[in-house]
Formats: C-alpha cells, structure tokens, sequence
C-alpha cells in the first residue's frame, strides 16, 4: 500500500537534525513541519523574510502582514526573526541553511530538478526553487511517484530545469531513492510495495539498497 | 520639524513624476506589504507602457493586477505570477513581455542596484535557461552566471511606521522587497502607516534610512488583502 501524503512527510521528516534550519515548500513538504521529532530544535525559514515560522493562527487572529512564501497566513515564535528577500536569499544562497524540501514535476537519475515550467502551458514563474537547489546543502524531494500514470523518475528531464545535479534524495508514495553518483539507489520501500511496483512507475535505472 | 518630504496625498506625491514608458519598482509579496495606495495613484494617472518591477503581478484586480485591467503594464519584470487570471490572459496572448527571474536573483539585482554594483555572479540558474546568453565564470571550481544590477525610474515601497525624514520600518513579513527598491530608483516614494516626528523611532531599530526615502505619504486606512487564510480552528482539539 502506498504512503499517503501525511506519510511521505513523516518519512521526510527522518531526514531532519537537531538545530537544522530548513526550508519546506509548498504541498506535502509543507506537512513535514507536523512530523519534527518531540525534543528536537527545527528553525523553519520562509523565503519571503522570517526565520522560525509558527503555526497557523487561531482563527480571528489572522494578519495580512505575516505570511509564509506560500501566501498562508502564519505566526511567530520567540525564536522568530524578519529580514529583507535579498538577506533571505543571502542566507539560502550562502549555504546558512542545511536542508530545503520541495516538490517536483520531474527529478533525473543524476539529480537534475524540473519544477516550475511545462512548455505550451501558462508558466506561473520560478519564486524562490532555484535559488534554493542552488544554495542549499541538501535538497530533497517529496512527490507523488507519477503523475497521470507517467514516469517522473527518469534518466533525462524534458521539462526545464530548475537545476542541474541538485537533488539528494527523493521520497515519493512508494518508495526513497538516494541520488548517488553513480545513479540513483533505492533505499526505502512502502509497505506492501513490490520492487516491480517501482520499477513499472520508473523510468531511471536503480540499484536496490534497502537498509 | 522639516517637512519637505511630506506630501498630503499620493497623486500629489506623483503628480510630477509620472510619464508613460517608465521603469516602476513595486514593492510587495504577493499582496503583503504592497503599497497599494500609490499603486491607485498610477492606476489613476493613466500613464501608460510601464515597466513594472516586482516580484509577483498582484492579484486579479488587486495591487498591481488592477494596471493590468487598464492595460498600462508593458513589461513585468517579476519571479512568480501565478494568482492574477487577467495577467495571464495577457501574458499568454503577447500582450505584456514578462521576465522571469529566481526570486534570490531579483532580490539581490535589486539590492545591487541600489549598492552601485553593476553586476554580481551567482550560482542560482546555472544549466537551466536562466543562464542562457549570460556570461558563466568558474570561482573556486565552481560555475557561476552573471546578472545584472537593477534601478528603475520610480520605486514605491509601503512601510509601518515613518518620520518625516523618511526613516522607516517595516512590519513582520511585509518587509520583503521593499527595503532594496527604497534604494534603488532615481526617485523613490514611501507609503506609511504611521507618520511620527523625528526621533521616536529607535535609531537602533531604523530599517530604511531616510536617505533612500524622497517623498512620504501617510495612509491611514489601508485595505490589506490575506490570499490564503489559513487557520486553527478553536474547537478542534490541538495537534501537538
């Protein structure tokens, strides 16, 4: 049975450490924020200008001037800081932040990221991905493993790249690759998910490393 | 007090500076921190074939996205525009030339602009098509683009709280863009909430030092649009 969405999360979330300051995208990455382990510390940036996102507000305590990168309406938290986009960026680009969750329209064998554009259709823009993948030390991302009953796992994009060589590891609804440099190796499975079930959804080549 | 940067309304603050063909820098994420008054301003002047820098389009009918119902927006300049229906109508027909850059990009070509630096190298588009036609060189084994600074005619930034030197702050994540734009236009124009003498902002807390700010404009009511409002509802139990 493949994970759902909030399990996807929570198998991310095995990717987080204590003191790490992250970066979650919009989507199921967003859901990983509800799966940081009791006792650790997890500072969670918004490229928009804040360091140490809060949760939603209660209801009637919305304000239109504190918002996540995703337009949602959010709080603060006594760690919580504001800044301007481009020392936001300064941080993401300068390598100050450790781990950048986000989802994918396709990912390569070799890492490369297709996020933001699909040719013949309206492209909404790039916000802040490539600058993230660009930046961030370690880039995972969390998507459903096909889309319409297309591979997204494939050995070349052929959507434009968000960039080239980016991503680490790859957690979908069935299964967790690691992008090695000799291709990708896959080293989680969902529960009652068979080695054909991935395979049959993927286009890339994979080495089998179950731990 | 002086109050030579003071003006009683944001047609007045405008009504000298504006022409068609501009370059505009517009401050704002989405729809936070947007200086939606001087926006109305433009929108209410007329003038027309702008070159809107910012990072998103508005919304449908909302900041920015109203000049593109009245068609005054040549060019975009901006890093997402997903939320505004009409700009994409245009967009997709050729009517409004639009520029996508990575968000860091546009912040720090903003940014560097207003810092008298020419041109930066980043790492943010490499081998994508951001790079395509802009010089890469390698700085310690690694390859970098080349993007340009970026200064327009005309910036407009909404800030909380002024004095009427133009010192500013900004509140919580409306912030984001309009700090950079303050310094980056040959003329720029401050929205605030709040205007207070010199002095009773906290010179240590100062975001914006006035001598970016050439004109104030105070705005006592401020229409401020949230686009998705999430919240905990109170009688849910809490998840911990």
């Amino acid at each position: 049975m493949p994970w759902t969405r909030d399990q996807m999360a929570a198998r991310a979330a095995q990717e987080l450490r204590d003191g790490y300051y992250v970066n979650l995208g919009i989507g199921i990455p967003t859901l990983v924020a509800n799966h940081v382990p009791a006792g650790m510390s997890i500072q969670l940036q918004s490229e928009n200008g804040m360091l140490g996102m809060g949760p939603f507000p209660w209801e009637g305590e919305e304000d239109a001037d504190l918002i996540n990168a995703g337009k949602q309406t959010i709080t603060t938290l006594p760690t919580t800081s504001f800044f301007d986009s481009a020392a936001s960026f300064g941080m993401i680009r300068g390598g100050h932040i450790q781990l950048s969750m986000l989802g994918a329209l396709q990912v390569s064998e070799k890492g490369d990221l297709a996020n933001w554009a699909v040719p013949g259709k309206m492209v909404k823009g790039i916000g802040g991905a490539m600058d993230l993948v660009a930046g961030v030390g370690r880039v995972v991302v969390i998507m459903e493993h096909t889309a319409k009953g297309e591979a997204k796992i494939v050995r070349e994009c052929s959507l434009p790249l968000t960039g080239a060589g980016v991503v680490n590891l790859i957690v979908t609804d069935l299964c967790v690759f690691e992008v090695r440099p000799e291709g990708l190796a896959l080293v989680d499975l969902a529960p009652d998910t068979t080695l054909d079930d991935v395979r049959d959804n993927t286009e890339a080549d994979f080495v089998v490393a179950l731990q | 007090m002086s109050v030579r940067k003071i003006y009683s309304t944001a047609a007045l603050a405008l009504a000298d500076v504006l022409r068609d063909d501009m370059t505009i820098m517009s401050g704002g994420f989405g729809l936070c921190g947007i200086p939606s008054v001087l926006i109305d301003a433009v929108l209410a002047s007329g003038v027309r074939g702008l070159t809107i820098i910012s990072n998103n389009p508005g919304a449908e009918g909302l900041g920015l996205g109203k000049l593109f119902n009245t068609r005054q927006v040549h060019k975009l300049i901006c890093s997402y525009a997903g939320e505004n229906a009409q700009f994409a109508r245009q967009y997709m027909a050729g009517e409004v030339e639009v520029e996508f850059n990575p968000q860091g990009t546009l912040a720090e070509r903003i940014r560097a602009g207003g810092a008298g630096i020419p041109a930066f190298y980043t790492r943010t588009g490499v081998g994508t098509v951001i790079a395509e036609g802009k010089p890469l060189a390698e700085f310690d084994g690694k390859t970098y683009l080349m993007e340009r600074g970026l200064r327009a005619d005309l910036a407009l930034v909404h800030a909380w709280k002024g004095d009427t030197e133009g010192n500013l702050v900004y509140r919580m994540t409306a912030r984001n863009f309009n700090p950079m734009m303050a310094s980056a236009a040959a003329l720029t124009v401050a929205e605030v909430e709040r205007l207070v003498e010199p002095g009773q902002i906290d010179p240590d807390h100062i975001i914006t030092p006035g001598i970016f700010v050439d004109r104030i404009v105070v705005v006592d009511k401020v229409d401020k649009r949230i686009e998705q409002r999430t919240v905990r509802r109170r009688a849910a139990p809490v998840e911990e």
